[in-house]
């Protein structure tokens, strides 16, 4: 039995007070969670202190809170590693309620006023074509497992808290329900594919107002990877139904992919003339309703003139990469594939079974982290060309 | 005061299932949740939810295992009702989007689980509780004419002066407003009561709100002493391991190495019903072939990884979070952990109780599907079939009938008595010692193996403990989510269930199902193939009241039992 001490952020509507921060010392073992932690102090102390909770596995994602400035389920945080975590440098365990969203009581915030108006927001059910079939749709196995990913989102709210695109644009569709959406999009069941995603594409708060940041990856307990979703969301809007949506996004993916694949690395200068001009400088012109957003991008030009990011030389002159072959490979590599192949947490690779080798059997490494790695880096590798911001 | 045709109170499978299949039957809906309706405990079925579906399969097989799973307990007649309908229901589900499990012709494709004769469980990896639950919940919020309450309580039901059953008292936990509702029909679905045990599988929100509240209001309690122990919880927590894990193939070892089953279900193995499955490793621990800490160990290392990934993604996170063990590479020590509650409000197959306007649906209910045990994959399919039976019954009684008129007498009788708690000084134990200490006892002497002395033991406690928690205080005095006034009243709701199971496993003197008596080790059929109904008794401090009635059997007599 080790002591542990906490650090929980409260606020009591009713008292006229501000938020406080009530500092508490619970004696437990260091594998149990930091839910167990709240949970004796409420039952031996203060049952006043408000959390949800209900589950203590991970599944009902009641407990959705911030430890040490990161979103996460108390449930299923070990004290032992939340203490031992950088930001908390005396041990001392930092839980505030999450963020993005109006803190109701002590832990709890108003997950109706953010998390699910935006669910609400996707059209969050199946919209099949006609009459359902007498028996069951045939559809492929693997499309089934491909959206059982985003259907293992038990919203928490740790993507929507974290979530950086939405700490700047509250009216940003979010993580969580873009994630949801990809559910229906990605579900051969579902009749509405292309409205959905053209409405997603061109509502401006939608899946070009993610900006690549990785952190509702990084947060979501239940691996559901929200931002390789609305990836995904812009895959199908592009490659499959050349959407091409009047926040230019489309052109925006388009220019980086070209640039990167013609220098190597990214032509600054580049990027936002082609972006609005459908990706290619020469072949088309810049569209007519893409004028104000080219000058509204015009101060981020002259910001980058002003940090040296970019100088006028290089601005005319970006030297290729060496090796820039390389690159082209690459992009042959990927282009020459029949389909895409999209990993998943429930579908693992064959590249998993290949990083397990090695003198320890890398058994240190959970089999879990394993499938991560794979799903993360296999995403990533297309997403980095497509859709960098 | 709001008002409604149906007042569906819990909202969990059984309970939105309800409510839609009454907005369907014409029916202004009104759905009461003291969670949000994704946070209820209907996520934590991870197998699946049967039905024979495939031509070669046949609703009587599936009957015949549910009967005899029961240890003939079990209604046959609702037995029935639920397998025939099952395939039906399936399908439903599948049509509103449940991204069940395909075989390789892109058709719903099955897993084996407990007690099952044929490979009939439908699944979504092992998350398929939660993914049918998200299913309901995206209806509901396209139905919008259900009208939502989340985050609501209900402290008491409200009946006319005829004694029908026309609503309820209710707390916003957001506010602390309490309001009158008022209902034609209503239909109890609040899930079971694990957390009158400790350890258990079930969330903290499982209190047996709606068992109690009916309860209370004179309705009859049924087979209550049926209590499920899952052979498969963690040692330390009691958190679920999937059956799905063993009818993927994975085995029980004792400390010695021994595939234990062998001795106790030679055929069916690890696979047999639950009832077995857990008195046999109870046996071999308390036998000392256990491992030190108590447990067994479930190996499912057997099964191939990238099945595991596909199949058991929730288990890997599970054992890895909460137990540190990769089951992929090690086996999991596991014991038998209490579960699930066969036995509830006595209903008929419409899920109508013998009170006027009062339905129950899914773990609150006692059909009886169950009997003395409940099979793998049989809860789901259970909360669905009567949960939508429930709301169409009730939808069509509604149509026929004015709303009822209630007297406010009963919100200022409630209103009173959370300000009586509230205001409460403390002079004594905490609500959190209270609960403990019924845990610790449920769980010791109403568990996998009982006697006289140990029910009566209970009892006692129970009563004293029902004596104390009149006394309660809470340190919280505000109105915006109180949870320890809710603490406090739940209290009063688990002792008032764990009163009528104990008085059930006192009364049935054989051994049948969940309930294996050490002093009257065999089953008899002569005596007690009935089942026992536990009614409140109307003055206060008083034992209930016991009464029988018949079992339904239709095709299936009583035969010995072996897996």
């Amino acid at each position: 039995m080790s002591a542990f001490d906490l650090k929980v952020r409260r606020y009591d509507p009713e008292s006229g007070e501000s938020a406080y921060w009530h500092d508490m010392r619970v004696e437990l073992g260091p594998e149990r969670s930091v839910l167990d932690a709240i949970l004796k102090f409420k039952a031996d102390t203060d049952n006043s202190l408000g959390i949800r909770c209900s589950c203590q596995a991970a599944i009902c994602g009641s407990c959705g809170v911030r430890i040490n400035g990161q979103s996460r389920l108390a449930c299923n945080t070990q004290l032992g590693e939340a203490s031992e975590e950088l930001r908390s440098s005396d041990g001392t365990i930092v839980v505030e309620p999450m963020g993005n969203m109006p803190v109701l009581k002590d832990l709890i915030v108003d997950m109706d006023a953010v998390h699910w108006k935006k669910i609400q927001r996707v059209v969050p059910w199946l919209l099949p074509e006609g009459e359902p079939p007498e028996r069951e749709y045939i559809v492929p196995g693997e499309a089934m497992i491909d959206i059982t990913q985003s259907m293992a989102c038990i919203h928490c709210g740790a993507c929507v808290s974290a979530c950086l695109s939405m700490e700047v644009d509250p009216e940003f569709i979010g993580p969580a329900a873009l994630a949801k959406a990809y559910r229906f999009v990605g579900d051969p069941r579902d009749s509405q594919t292309e409205e959905r995603l053209r409405d997603l594409a061109e509502d401006p708060h939608g899946i070009y107002d993610c900006t690549h940041c990785f952190a509702c990856i990084e947060v979501c307990p239940k691996d559901v990877a929200p931002m390789s979703q609305i990836m995904r969301l812009r895959r199908r809007a592009t490659g499959d139904y050349g959407i091409k949506d009047s926040n230019n996004g489309y052109g925006h993916e388009k220019a980086f992919v070209d640039i990167v694949g013609k220098y190597g690395t990214l032509h600054e200068s580049q990027l936002l003339p082609r972006s609005f001009a459908d990706g290619s400088l020469i072949k088309s012109q810049v569209r007519p309703d893409s004028l104000k957003q080219l000058a509204e991008g015009l101060p981020a030009a002259l910001n980058g003139l002003r940090s040296g990011k970019v100088s006028p030389v290089k601005a005319i002159w970006h030297k290729k990469l060496p090796d820039q072959d390389q690159v082209r490979r690459i992009y042959h590599e990927v282009e020459s594939r029949g389909e895409r192949i999209e990993l998943n947490l429930y579908i693992v690779g064959d590249d998993a079974e290949d990083t397990e080798v090695g003198p320890d059997g890398g058994a240190d490494e959970p089999a879990m982290a394993d499938a991560a790695e794979v799903d993360t880096t296999a995403g990533s590798t297309e997403e980095e060309g497509a859709g960098v911001q | 005061m709001p008002h409604h045709d149906v007042l569906v109170i819990g909202a969990g499978l059984a309970g939105m299932r309800a409510a839609l299949a009454a907005a369907e039957g014409g029916a202004m809906v009104g759905i009461i949740s003291k969670v949000h309706p994704v946070r209820s405990h209907s996520n934590s079925a991870q197998g699946g939810i049967n039905a024979a579906l495939n031509p070669e399969d046949s609703w009587e097989s599936h009957a015949f295992d549910t009967v005899k799973g029961s240890d003939y307990l079990g209604d046959q007649d609702a037995i029935e009702i639920m397998c025939k309908e099952a395939p039906e229901e399936i399908l439903h589900l599948e049509h509103l989007g449940t991204t069940f499990h395909r075989n390789d012709q892109g058709k719903l494709g099955t897993r084996a689980f407990g007690g099952a004769s044929a490979a009939r469980t439908y699944y979504v990896a092992d998350i398929t509780g939660q993914a049918i639950l998200h299913v309901l919940y995206e209806q509901l919020m396209k139905h919008e004419e259900v009208h939502r309450y989340e985050e609501f309580f209900v402290t008491a039901l409200v009946q006319d002066d005829s004694g029908h059953v026309a609503g309820a008292i209710t707390r916003n936990l957001r506010d602390g407003a309490m309001e009158l509702f008022n209902a034609k029909q209503v239909i109890l679905a609040t899930g079971g009561n694990g957390q009158i045990y400790n350890p258990t599988t079930n969330a903290l929100v499982c209190t047996g709100d709606g068992i109690a509240l009916a309860y209370r209001i004179g309705a009859p309690l049924m087979d209550m002493e049926m209590v499920q122990y899952h052979p498969t919880t963690l040692a330390g927590n009691g958190l679920l391991i999937t059956e799905g894990a063993r009818g993927e193939g994975a085995h029980l070892y004792n400390a010695e190495g021994e595939r234990f089953m062998e001795n106790y279900a030679p055929n069916k193995m690890e696979l047999a019903s639950r009832d077995v499955v857990s008195r046999a490793e109870q046996t071999e621990i308390e036998e000392g072939r256990g491992f030190d800490d108590g447990t067994v160990h479930l190996d499912i290392t057997k099964v191939p990884r990238k099945r595991i990934h596909e199949a058991l993604r929730e288990i890997v996170m599970i054992a890895r979070d909460f137990a540190g063990v990769d089951i992929t590479r090690d086996p999991v020590p596991i014991k038998p952990g209490n579960h699930y509650v066969m036995g509830g409000i006595k209903t008929d197959t419409d899920g109508l109780t013998p009170l006027s306007g009062l339905y129950a649906a899914g773990e609150t209910a006692c059909v009886s599907v169950h009997g003395g045990n409940r099979l793998g994959a049989n809860s789901l399919l259970d909360t669905l079939i009567f949960g939508r039976r429930a709301g169409a019954r009730a939808a069509r009684e509604a149509k026929a009938m004015v709303m009822p008129s209630v007297s406010r007498a009963q919100l200022g009788h409630e209103e009173s008595a959370i300000e009586a708690i509230v205001g409460r000084e403390r002079s004594g134990r905490r609500i959190s010692e209270l609960h403990a200490e019924l845990g610790r006892i449920m769980d010791r002497n109403v568990a996998v193996f009982r006697d006289e002395d140990g029910l009566n033991e209970a009892l006692e406690v129970v009563k004293r403990l029902q004596e104390e928690a009149k006394t309660v205080a809470t340190d919280d005095k505000g109105t915006i989510f109180n949870q320890d006034v809710l603490s406090a009243i739940e209290l009063g709701f688990m002792l008032d269930n764990a009163e009528a199971i104990v008085m059930g496993a006192i009364e049935r003197k054989e051994s049948r199902g969940a309930q294996y008596r050490t002093d009257f080790p065999e089953r008899n059929d002569d005596d007690w193939l009935r089942h026992i109904t536990v009614t409140q008794s109307g003055s206060d401090g008083d034992l209930p009241e016991l009464a029988y009635s018949e079992v339904t059997l239709t095709q299936w007599q009583p035969e010995a039992r072996s897996y």
